[in-house]
């Protein structure tokens, strides 16, 4: 494995019956997992290359669970872990073998929706789509859309900071989320932010937002809903090269418009995801682009004739306005099934990378580059209005060696997307996966800097342990404060 | 008072802080000193100026990226940005009406310590928003990127939010990177006349909630009103609530027409062209309708937009208050008349029903030394404003007590 984990604390391995009954104690045994055949399905998410069983998993169902649970581990020096629904690409939610997993999933209740005030206040193990089902009859939604949407939960989306294909307009989750109720490890809850927009004071609210689980266990959350677009229509457009496409995104945005969606697949991706979709995807096209705008019928027609004009300055040979409701639908499927689709191909490694928009078309040569000098196909869908990049990365599991190159090829993308000016991940999150690149993006001043602010919320390393920063440092910080303790 | 060093070149900044926290001196951290009487007063040996750390260090229309450093004057970034059509679309405040119009321009440092965000907040986000990454010198000296310059970056711990309004407080922020997005062609505004409180916080929730796009919503008492530019809104000094929406001419008629039609239950709406919207919103930017009176406090309050008119109907019952509410009634600008303690009491006791949070803006230095000028905040909390503060600056030597005493 070429993701090294952090070695399991012996002590802590050697008293789990007792961090059993005590969390059974603190809790009731109906919120705890810790049968080996339950605790299987929470030791990876969805970066199943690396799995590792947790100690024991806790389901509570209310903040005050969530509290005692913090309580018993600070006291009794354990690792905690958060989990939403375990759709992290990233491995953020990967546990190691002497932490204890908390699941917020049966957190997921709407606590109160106020239509005037244009916000939601769910718990924290809602999906992210029943946010939007919850509030749809009023022709409101909630804007950031992973792709993971049916089943991720808002939780998970506010420790990554997720993104999605509308964030071009809309922004990331850290621009649409007004308050969080956050358990702090010892216990203590604390509200971040408030029911209004910007208060005066420091932002915790945008430093916890992001911090991958590692400030605080996250319960509930005052989201900003928003009105629904008057009407929204995509279009395709394919090209023969992927550079005529890059081309044509940085002069879509050059040219002032900001489409709601703006999406790259290339060649390797349409077929795939044709195959799975049908979505009328065409298939003699090098790369083609989804742009979706929207507002008023007549506002439709008029951006939609202005990023014609745009296109056909970079050849074009198709363009195909949808008709209706049902070649959208098709057209959005296709796309935002495109992880699965690939997993159905082979497996895969998915990038996250972000770069400045002039560097597209040179960037993605450079990727097809990479692919190539490794042996290995790479399929391109991403968020091309703003830069993120998602390159997927075929391999075969079951071929260690094989794996081993893809991590490679993957770093080395990621790498090429930092010397672009760009950065590691844009809505991944670091997580295991990433860890040890970030000494590629950022100095030892800059990381120590992240580190002493999480270890103000976090002093004495237990949340989410292993992620994010380079594994010696945070050895190095945690036995500072062993010897502290 | 002490001098004012104002280095040259970022080592030089690095060098005079190095020399701050080994001599354990406190810092006043300031840029052009246009907010000085905002906040706590900080007593402090020496006072540090990014006022000659200025200057666009680079800008990519096409990609909608500018970087420049914080003492950069916010009106020069601006006129920059406008000669290629672009802006920052959080439209910041121009706040020399509250601390007076002697002092110099803000700085673009200040732009992100205070977090400032004008009319347009409400529908295209905050200054904290559109912030792509920093540079900062931090309390022990040392120097600390954060973000960097593309639209989505989740890469490790979001210090780019994190130093934002923390009020030079974490560390001195030396350069910024923001996204800025093209200038809507053209303007309309609908609005009101002679609205009760409830009414026009009715209007502009009713209007948030169409597909329509506000891009700034004020409710003015008729007595703020009066100070307006426009020639025939201003002598009526009757309630005003406005109602601004941009885009292209052809977008705009259709959005103006449904939306008056739908807010007709209302009353009356009226229609302001291109122009005199541009000077409305312009006043509106500029807080015109404020009292330029600096011994009148002024409260700026955030809120839930429903509670904005319970709130100000609670404190009129025993304050003289004029009230101008924002960003659909989440932002109350308060004005009270001048006392000794700027009713520090009554205004916090009646908030902690509305969950809301407050700030004195504007006050006499005797009295903000006397009060806490930020809102309180529980245990728990001021736990970890006094742990994030240590992390930065753990010799507390940058504006120390400008925030929270002791901190």
């Amino acid at each position: 494995m070429s993701v090294i984990m952090p070695k399991e604390d012996l002590r802590t391995l050697s008293r789990r019956q007792a961090i059993i009954s005590g969390l059974s104690a603190a809790v009731g045994s109906g919120t705890l997992v810790s049968d080996d055949a339950g605790l299987r399905a929470f030791e990876t998410d969805a970066l199943t290359a690396y799995r590792t069983s947790p100690m024991a998993v806790v389901l509570p169902r209310s903040t005050s669970e969530v509290v005692s649970i913090a309580r018993f581990c600070f006291e009794n020096c354990v690792k905690l872990v958060a989990r939403g629904a375990g759709t992290s690409l990233s491995g953020g939610a990967i546990p190691t073998g002497d932490a204890v997993v908390i699941g917020l999933s049966r957190m997921n209740r709407v606590l109160d929706v106020n239509f005037p005030d244009r916000t939601a206040t769910v718990e924290a193990g809602i999906t992210n789509l029943a946010i939007s089902n919850a509030v749809a009859h009023a022709r409101f939604f909630y804007a950031p859309d992973p792709s993971s949407q049916l089943a991720c939960t808002i939780g998970g989306n506010i420790a990554m900071n997720s993104g999605g294909a509308h964030c071009l307009k809309y922004g990331v989750t850290t621009n649409n989320i007004l308050k969080l109720k956050m358990v702090l490890i010892d216990g203590e809850v604390v509200e971040l932010g408030g029911d209004f927009l910007d208060g005066q004071g420091y932002d915790f609210l945008g430093l916890a937002t992001g911090s991958e689980g590692q400030f605080g266990i996250v319960t509930e959350a005052t989201v900003r809903i928003l009105p629904q677009a008057e009407g929204a229509r995509p279009m395709l457009i394919g090209f023969d090269s992927a550079e005529s496409a890059g081309a044509c995104v940085a002069a879509i945005i050059a040219d002032g418009l900001i489409p709601v969606a703006l999406e790259f697949m290339d060649k390797p991706a349409i077929r795939i995801c044709e195959e799975f979709a049908k979505a009328g995807y065409p298939l003699d096209v090098e790369a083609m682009l989804i742009v979706e705008v929207e507002g008023s019928p007549a506002e439709i027609e008029d951006q939609i004739g202005r990023v014609g004009e745009i296109a056909s300055r970079f050849n074009p040979k198709t363009l195909r306005v949808s008709q209706g409701e049902a070649q959208s639908a098709a057209i959005w499927k296709g796309r935002k099934a495109a992880f699965g689709a690939v997993g159905r191909v082979a497996d895969y490694l998915c990038m996250d990378g972000v770069i400045p928009l002039g560097k597209l078309a040179e960037v993605l040569k450079q990727v097809e580059c990479i692919g190539t000098g490794h042996g290995l196909r790479v399929a391109n869908i991403f968020h091309a209005g703003d830069g993120n990049l998602h390159p997927m990365i075929m391999y075969n599991a079951n071929d260690e060696h094989e794996k081993v190159i893809a991590e490679q090829c993957g770093a080395e993308i990621l790498k090429l997307c930092v010397d672009a000016g760009g950065c590691l991940t844009g809505e991944h999150g670091v997580g295991i996966e990433k860890r040890e690149l970030m000494r590629y993006q950022y100095s030892e001043a800059d990381l120590l800097q992240q580190m002493r602010v999480k270890a103000a919320f976090d002093p004495q390393w237990l949340l989410n342990y292993g992620k994010v920063f380079p594994l010696d440092l945070q050895e190095r910080f945690a036995a500072e404060a062993r010897s502290h303790a | 008072m002490p001098d004012v060093t104002m280095p040259t070149t970022e080592a030089e900044l690095t060098d005079f802080i190095k020399a701050a926290r080994a001599s354990a001196m406190p810092v006043e951290v300031c840029g052009f000193r246009s907010k000085r009487e905002a906040g706590r007063p900080a007593n402090c040996a020496a006072v540090v100026s990014t006022a000659k750390l200025g200057g666009i260090t680079f800008y990519e229309p096409s990609e909608l990226v500018v970087r420049a450093r914080a003492g950069t004057p916010l009106h020069e970034l601006e006129a920059t940005l406008a000669r290629k059509n672009q802006e920052l679309a959080f439209e910041p405040a121009d706040l020399s009406r509250i601390y007076g119009p002697d002092f110099m321009a803000a700085s673009l440092g200040a732009v992100a310590a205070m977090n400032i965000s004008g009319p347009r907040r409400i529908l295209r986000g905050a200054a904290r928003d559109y912030l792509l990454g920093l540079r900062a010198i931090n309390g022990e000296g040392e120097t600390i990127n954060t973000g960097g310059r593309v639209m989505k970056n989740v890469t490790g711990v979001d210090l780019t939010r994190g130093l934002c309004c923390s009020w030079g407080t974490l560390a001195v922020i030396t350069e910024l990177t923001f996204k800025v997005l093209p200038k809507a062609p053209e303007a309309r505004t609908v609005f009101f006349v002679g609205l009760a409180d409830e009414a026009a916080v009715g209007v502009m929730s009713a209007a948030m909630g169409t597909p329509y796009e506000l891009s700034g919503t004020i409710h003015l008492h008729g007595s703020l009103v009066a100070r307006l530019a426009d020639p025939e809104i201003a002598p009526a000094k009757t309630a005003l609530t406005a109602l601004r929406l941009e885009g292209s001419p052809q977008s705009l008629a259709h959005r103006v027409e449904r939306l008056r039609r739908l807010l007709s239950p209302f009353g009356e709406s009226y229609e302001l062209d291109h122009e005199r919207s541009r000077y409305l919103w312009a006043d509106v930017r500029s807080l015109a309708f404020l009292s330029a009176q600096f011994d009148r406090p002024l409260w700026r309050i955030s809120v839930a937009p429903s509670k904005a008119a319970p709130v100000v109907r609670a404190l009129s019952a025993f304050l003289d208050l004029r009230a101008a509410y924002e960003w659909s009634g989440g932002l109350l600008w308060l004005e009270l008349p001048p006392s000794a303690d700027a009713s520090v009491t009554d205004v916090r006791r009646v908030l902690a029903e509305y969950n809301a949070d407050s700030m004195l803006m504007r006050a006499p230095r005797s009295v903000r030394s006397g009060i806490e000028v930020f809102h309180p905040q529980p245990v728990a909390k001021m736990n970890l404003v006094r742990a994030l503060k240590k992390s930065f600056d753990p010799a507390g030597i940058l504006n120390p007590g400008r925030m929270y005493a002791g901190v």
